[in-house]
């Protein structure tokens, strides 16, 4: 500390145990771009952190405008952390429309780090404010720090002889610069991501590598930042880390997966927002013997890796709801074959396009129900952006051991947002044993099936193991031809068959091979109070809010517990007891409650929703007030 | 055709155990055991033989084979085979599809399969009417097809298989005849024999929702002045005294009557082999009764299929940088390590 007693000093510093900041601008300002560095910085720091990042569905909305405001919150912290944080402490806004559509999350008396250059007229009116915000005193409560961007960034880069418009473009890391010094980032690992992207363009490198340098210093020789903060190392668990969206964790997982079983795989989906970095990603495996097909639209794709699996690979398509939808036929195909099929859906704001670049997680019904006839398949959802990881091996597991279409709904919040990832040990990676038939399996038994179906040296496509799982046969083993399509089938040849009572012994079949995956999963575990008051369920991309809000409820001595579904269909097998366990059950969706309509269907449980459709996550406050206000009734 | 080095298949080891459910006299039955006659020559064992369709009678079809089968969606068997082929590059795949099915539902996947070369060979089975449901039209039905959804005859324009195919960069497009037995089971040899995408266009009788819209091309008194057999390197010259050829006038096609000053060496020879598909498009759109209706090869060259392209791609970055390193892949970002 500084041992002035008037006006800290510049080198003032004070210790944070967590911080939230926001860079806002326009989309093409960088935001995106200074967002991910600025969490880089933290990570390799020893932060724990979540970012969440939030664009435009308009690639370029006109500059400067409400409508091309995007925008990039870290929450970087020196404990454990599930979320990106509900309030912003710092916003960071290169305009007046970043300014107007962000700051109803800052703090009162949080800190404004504003690009005052761009309030002039012209960009006051695109924002459509009446009057300059920067002196109409409406920006009483906060900390504003009002910084010429514009006009340093081009002074650092005078030098390189960029036009106007190249120079501008490198005013978002005069912006980074200064936070970094203002939380005491490093600046090392931007300066190597500098060198390594622009090292084809010596000029460009040299601005932005100056522009940089230039805001940090400006930061440290300015006297218009009283005070500097430093948030410490978060006590994790020991490990190698990196940081990981859900996107870049469901690649990895794959790519283990398919590695791990010793399996070809198959991935073929086709460009939709916000899953597209799925088949990006993979497209670029093919190192590992990872085939990808960029597909004419969702019903090829879905086709593609459903013939991929017949061929005796692992098929794996990937989509968004609006793709789902047209997936729906063939789902119905797989699970009437019964082939393995993984089905990434990474859900976005419905319905039809809806809100293609916001979060929610309202496809839970369409996995569920979403097809003609009776029609189960198996659902698993991740939890955070590195449970991607975990469970998309555990879908592939699931698809292949129980010959079934698999479902694995991730979401937009979960895609894109980044997390600490510990690099797993390979060695302690699950093994994936798969097997196909190699012979008949004919018994003997004529009984009662037609074209002596029983025989010896036959084989019988659709005669199940104990879990009621048929042999994997694939085409080129010879003595096993066989025939399989979406006709119903009769049990155990598998020849097409209309009976009546077969039908229905096949419906009920089906759904108790699906039924039966659950005694292959773990329990449902409770977090916090094992019993008592009040239990939150909640699936998916919510962990990170259901936790900390359970957690601090339990702080503050309520008998609060949270069980979170990662295992949707079938749920793990304690669930209804667990249910029973509490008086009170809340289960708050990003939806208009949908896994609550399933539990209080199944379980005959008296639960409330807790639902919000705003394209966005939940707050940890929100979830608070609503165990509050129940508790207190 | 190459001899097989196996033990020889006969047509009867082709044949399942499934009861055939196709109306007596249908043009399918045809199909069917020219393709087991076809199957027993091409040297591919029948475990490493699948067939693949969509839905529509014709789609019955792989029940009937004792192969491998997969009986799919409607229009969407080219993209489950496109999966089985990238999967499986050692299967031989064949998809069959009805004109509904292939035209209509999964016209968008058929041209697609077609434009990316995978190795299949997709047999069109066109009866210019929907089978299955009953006596619908077709994309292929012609203008004024009254069936019970045109009771006033259709109006839409119907699509060529054949110019389609050739428009999606087919690599081998060729047409038959469901009971022209021995040209049907050469051609579908031939497309065996072709690396690539092989379309096939057959004209099947569908005995009774269509019966005879394909007579003028089977009936032995008219047949020959209506059908132009193609023969590579040969001039066009068909009808019943072989007294009649075809010729380019322009842009388009005529037929002319050899003599009177029209020489053999005025007609048109057929180069199925020609880079640039202008004149196969020209003969894919001859239609009766003003020109003959052409039969046999379209066109037939050689590039690449999308299963070489896959591999070559990933041996190329095999060579290059070595395979894949699962920890390596963990690790490619900036790490950080916490004690
Ligand atoms: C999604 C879907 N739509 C419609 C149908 C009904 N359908 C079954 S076969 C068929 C048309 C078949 O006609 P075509 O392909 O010409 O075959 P054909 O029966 O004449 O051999 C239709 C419309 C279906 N099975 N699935
Ligand atoms: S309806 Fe026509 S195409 Fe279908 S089986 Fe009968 S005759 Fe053949």
């Amino acid at each position: 500390m500084s041992s002035t007693t008037t006006a800290p000093s510049p080198s003032a510093s004070q210790e944070l145990e967590s911080v939230t900041i926001r860079f806002a601008g326009d989309s093409g300002d960088g935001m995106q771009l200074a967002g991910t560095q600025f969490t880089n910085a933290s990570a390799i720091m020893g932060n724990d952190i979540s970012t969440l990042p939030d664009f435009p569905a308009e690639i370029r909305a006109p500059a400067g405008t409400l409508a091309g405001v995007s925008g990039f919150q870290v929450h970087f912290s020196s404990s454990d952390i599930h979320t990106p944080g509900d309030v912003l402490n710092t916003l960071v806004a290169m305009n007046p429309a970043a300014l107007k559509t962000n700051l109803k999350d800052l703090e009162p008396g949080g800190i404004l780090i504003v690009n005052s250059d761009a309030f002039g007229t012209s960009e006051l009116d695109k924002a459509r404010y009446k009057s300059n915000p920067l002196e109409d005193g409406s920006l009483k409560g906060y900390r504003i720090i009002r910084v010429p961007i514009n006009k340093l960034n081009r002074e650092a880069v005078a030098e390189c002889k960029l036009s106007p418009r190249e120079a501008d473009r490198c005013k978002n890391f005069f912006a980074l610069g200064l936070v970094y010094w203002m939380y005491e980032r490093p600046m090392e690992p931007t300066l190597k991501w500098i060198q390594e992207k622009f090292s084809k363009n010596p000029i460009v490198l040299e601005a932005n590598t100056r522009t940089l340098k230039a805001g940090y210093n400006y930061g440290e020789t300015c006297e218009v930042m009283p005070v500097h903060y430093k948030v410490p190392k978060a006590k994790i668990a020991p490990g190698v880390y990196r940081k990981i969206t859900g996107n870049e964790a469901i690649v990895m997982g794959l790519v283990a997966a398919s590695k791990l079983s010793g399996k070809d795989m198959v991935f073929s989906g086709y460009p939709i927002t916000p899953a597209s970095s799925v088949l990006e990603g993979l497209a670029d495996m093919k190192r590992f013997g990872i085939k990808t097909l960029q597909a004419e639209d969702e019903i090829a794709a879905i086709g593609v890796a459903i013939g991929a699996s017949f061929g005796g690979a692992i098929g794996v398509t990937g989509t968004s709801g609006p793709g789902i939808c047209l997936k729906s036929e063939a789902i119905g195909l797989a699970v009437m074959t019964e082939l393995p099929l993984v089905i990434i859906d990474v859900q976005r704001g419905g319905p039809s396009t809806g809100l293609p670049t916001k979060t929610e997680q309202a496809d839970l019904l369409q996995a569920m129900y979403g097809r003609n006839g009776e029609c189960p398949v198996a659902i698993i959802a991740p939890r955070s952006p590195g449970d991607c990881f975990n469970m998309v091996f555990e879908a592939v597991r699931i698809a292949t051991e129980f010959m079934t279409p698999i479902f694995f709904l991730s979401d937009g919040y979960i895609a894109n947002g980044a997390e600490p990832w510990s690099i797993p040990d390979i060695s302690k990676l699950p093994q994936l044993k798969i097997t196909h038939p190699t012979a008949p399996n004919g018994n003997g038994d004529v009984k009662g099936h037609e074209n002596g179906a029983g025989e010896l040296g036959k084989f019988l496509p659709y005669k199940r193991n104990e879990l009621l799982v048929r042999p994997w046969a694939i085409p080129g083993t010879p003595g096993l031809e066989h025939r399989i399509g979406g006709i119903e089938k009769e049990d155990v040849t598998g020849n097409v068959n209309y009976e009546a009572g077969n039908h229905e012994h096949m419906v009920k079949t089906r759904a108790q091979k699906i039924a039966n995956i659950a005694t292959t999963i773990p329990d449902l575990e409770v977090e916090g109070s094992q019993s008592g008051d009040l239990l939150v369920v909640g699936w998916g991309g919510t962990y990170g809010s259901l936790t900390t809000a359970v957690t601090r409820m339990n702080r503050k001595g309520y008998k609060v517990g949270l069980a979170h579904l990662r295992y949707l269909n079938p749920m793990p097998k304690n669930t209804g007891e667990v249910l029973k366990r509490f008086k009170k059950v809340l289960v708050p969706e990003l939806n208009a409650g949908q896994l609550l309509l399933l539990l209080r269907a199944k379980y005959l449980v008296d639960a409330v929703g807790l639902n919000k459709i705003q394209g966005k996550p939940f707050l940890v406050s929100e979830i608070e007030a609503k165990i509050e206000q129940m508790l207190a009734s | 055709m190459a001899a097989s080095p196996l033990p020889t298949l006969t047509a009867k080891d082709l044949a399942s155990d499934q009861e055939i459910r196709w109306c007596p006299g249908c043009g399918d039955y045809s199909i069917l055991a020219q393709m087991k006659k076809a199957l027993t020559t091409v040297g591919v064992p029948r475990e490493k033989m699948v067939f693949v369709s969509g839905i529509g009678c014709s789609s019955r079809f792989p029940y009937y084979m004792n192969t491998y089968g997969f009986h799919t969606i409607h229009g969407r068997a080219p993209t489950f085979a496109t999966g089985l082929r990238l999967a499986r590059p050692d299967l031989q795949v064949w998809v069959v599809t009805g004109d509904g099915d292939g035209l209509s539902i999964g016209g968008n996947h058929l041209i697609h399969a077609l434009r990316r070369n995978v190795d299949i060979k997709v047999l069109l089975f066109n009866n210019e009417i929907y089978g299955l449901t009953k006596g619908q039209y077709s994309p292929t039905s012609r203008l004024g097809t009254k069936t019970k959804s045109s009771p006033q005859g259709s109006i839409d324009k119907p699509l060529r298989p054949l110019s389609v195919a050739l428009a999606a960069e087919a690599s081998f497009v060729a047409r038959t005849i469901d009971i022209d037995v021995q040209h049907l089971t050469n051609t579908l040899q031939r497309a065996a024999a072709h690396k690539g995408s092989a379309f096939i266009e057959i004209y099947q009788n569908c005995k009774i929702f269509n019966d005879g819209v394909f007579e003028y091309t089977t009936d032995k008194s008219v047949k020959s002045d209506n059908v132009l057999y193609l023969e590579h390197g040969k001039p066009m010259i068909y009808g019943k005294d072989r007294n009649k050829g075809i010729r380019l006038n322009g842009l388009s096609l005529e037929s002319v009557a050899i003599g009177n000053g029209v020489q053999i060496d005025d007609l048109l020879m057929h180069d199925e082999k020609a880079d640039e598909p202008t004149l196969a498009s020209l003969l894919s759109r001859m239609v009766c009764p003003d020109l003959p209706e052409c039969v046999g090869v379209l066109r037939s060259v050689q590039r690449p299929t999308l299963e070489e392209l896959q591999q070559k791609q990933m041996d190329d970055l095999i060579k290059a940088r070595g395979p894949g390193d699962l920890e390596k892949l963990f690790k490619n970002d900036d790490l950080w390590v916490v004690e």
